[in-house]
Formats: structure tokens, C-alpha cells, sequence
């Protein structure tokens, strides 16, 4: 466990791993793209404005999801004082904020045509905009504190206060009365969306999760070497390289 | 099939393929944005470690 939390070992690790994942992607991105474009008939409802779910839902679910493993790698780095996970954390943020930015404008092109407004002060929609403001809080608070130790502690704290966002908004649909529709996917029992929707909707969502573990990667390895700049196998790589 | 009946979206071309439009331009962002930084890390990164050299 030791080894693989060493810098020096998950820098090329990462290095070994980001082609494979980045091919991966690569291939769920276009099934997803051929299912939810070519091959998913259009809602007898909602025509074909929906296929913009294939990208809405998958987005906001990173959003989350990235955030919970932002504030969880956040309070391990807190416990256990492992730099590694400081690095995670501080390089999920302006991910999970595209992400999250990408949910909110989609709903939005999505909105329009539905339900007539761009925006509405609806509790899903409100929660997921405080979301963005806990990304944009924790980048800003990072970048605030120049000790890198430091701002992963008390940025890490922010995450974690920030939390309580999460369950709001994954229930926030039962728990008011709003205008955006509630889950057919994540609900007690079977789903309520059709097989032949719900395919292209979990091959985007699974592309995009192995999209982010892609880039925070290539991230990660950026912000390795910045900070283990002091250390003799930084040295000794780039040197050995030119 | 029908390439000009596939782009119109029903009449929600403009919003489907803003949204599709979108999400490319922020994963490809996402891609860019690292290995700019990354050469830009990897460049500072020989003029500091040339800087220790000069001092030693």
C-alpha cells in the first residue's frame, strides 16, 4: 500500500495507465454517441430534444460524484496526512466544476424547449448552481494559500462542510415540489426509462467516469512533479530524458 | 438515412447540438488544458533544477 501511495511510483503508474484509459473512453464515447444519436428512437413526448439527456444526465452525475471523491480524498489527506490524496483532491476541482457547468447549461438547452424558461429558481436546479459555487470556492481557496499543505487542509474542510449539497440535490426532486422531472434511473425498483434509452445513457456515463480518471491523471502527474521538485527522481528523470 | 433530417433534431437542432457542442469543446478543454501545463511544468522545472546546479 506504501508503494503505491509514493509519488515517485503513481507518477509513472499514471503514466502507464492514462493511454489505456484514454482508448477506453475513446471507444464508450463513440458507442454511447452511436446508440444515443443513430440508433434510440425519438420520445414520444418530448421528440428529439431529449438526446440532450445523454449528455445532461451523465454530466451531472460526474458532478457529484466527483465531488464526493474530492471531499473523501480531502478527509483522507486530513487523517492520514497522505500527499497523494491532497494532490487528488486539489486536481478533481476544475473537472467536477466543467462538469458540473456542462449539467447546468445543457439543463438549461434542455429546459428551454420544454418547459419554456432557461431558468427557473427550482430546488434541483438551485442546488446544482451552489454546487458550481463550491467548486469555484475550493479552486479559489486553494489557489488563496500559497504553502500547498496548508490549502489542501483548509480547502479540504471546505469540501467537506460542502457535502450536505450532496444528498440535497440528489433529493431534491422528492423533497419539493419542482419543475424538474424526478430520477427514472437511480429509484427504488426498476427503472422507468425505456432499455433501448437507457443503454446510451450508461455507456456516456460510464465513458465519462473513465474520462475523468483520464485527465485527473494527466493532472495529477503535472502536480507531482511541481511539488516533488526538491526530490532527487524528479531530477534525475528530467535529466535522463534531455 | 437521411443526413439533413438528422441534423434538424426535430426542430431542436439548435439546443441538441449547442449541448453536444458544448460538452466536445469541454472534453477536449479538459485533454488540452494538462498537456499544456505540462509543458510548461516540465520547462520550469529544467531552469529550476539548472538554477541549483549554477548555485552548487
Amino acid at each position: 500500500m506504501h508503494k503505491y501511495a509514493s509519488p515517485k511510483f503513481f507518477y509513472s503508474l499514471a503514466g502507464q495507465l492514462t493511454p489505456w484509459l484514454a482508448a477506453l473512453t475513446a471507444v464508450l464515447l463513440l458507442a454511447g454517441l452511436y446508440f444515443g444519436l443513430f440508433v434510440a428512437p425519438p420520445d414520444y413526448q418530448q421528440g428529439e430534444s431529449y438526446r440532450i439527456m445523454f449528455i445532461h444526465v451523465p454530466a451531472a452525475w460526474m458532478s457529484m460524484f466527483v465531488y464526493v471523491l474530492m471531499a473523501g480524498a480531502g478527509a483522507v489527506a486530513l487523517v492520514w496526512n497522505i500527499k497523494l490524496a491532497e494532490m487528488f483532491a486539489a486536481c478533481c476541482a476544475p473537472i467536477g466544476a466543467s462538469f458540473t457547468f456542462l449539467a447546468l447549461v445543457t439543463g438549461s438547452l434542455w429546459g428551454k424547449p420544454m418547459w419554456g424558461a432557461w431558468w427557473a429558481w427550482d430546488a434541483r436546479l438551485t442546488s446544482e448552481l451552489i454546487l458550481f459555487f463550491l467548486y469555484i470556492g475550493y479552486m479559489a481557496l486553494q489557489a488563496s494559500i500559497d504553502d500547498p499543505r496548508r490549502a489542501a487542509r483548509a480547502s479540504a474542510i471546505l469540501a467537506l462542510v460542502g457535502v450536505v449539497n450532496i444528498p440535497v440535490i440528489h433529493f431534491s426532486v422528492n423533497w419539493w415540489n419542482t419543475l424538474h422531472q424526478p430520477a427514472s434511473v437511480s429509484r427504488m425498483g426498476a427503472p422507468t426509462i425505456a432499455p433501448i434509452m437507457l443503454v446510451p445513457l450508461l455507456l456516456m456515463a460510464l465513458a465519462f467516469t473513465i474520462y475523468f480518471f483520464t485527465v485527473v491523471l494527466m493532472r495529477m502527474r503535472n502536480e507531482i512533479l511541481e511539488r516533488e521538485r526538491h526530490t532527487g527522481w524528479v531530477a534525475e528523470m528530467l535529466n535522463s530524458e534531455s | 438515412m437521411n443526413w439533413s433530417h438528422f441534423f434538424a433534431m426535430g426542430g431542436y437542432a439548435v439546443y441538441v447540438w449547442s449541448a453536444y457542442g458544448l460538452a466536445a469543446l469541454i472534453l477536449i478543454l479538459n485533454v488540452y488544458l494538462p498537456l499544456a501545463h505540462r509543458k510548461t511544468v516540465r520547462r520550469r522545472l529544467r531552469e529550476f533544477l539548472q538554477l541549483k546546479e549554477q548555485i552548487r
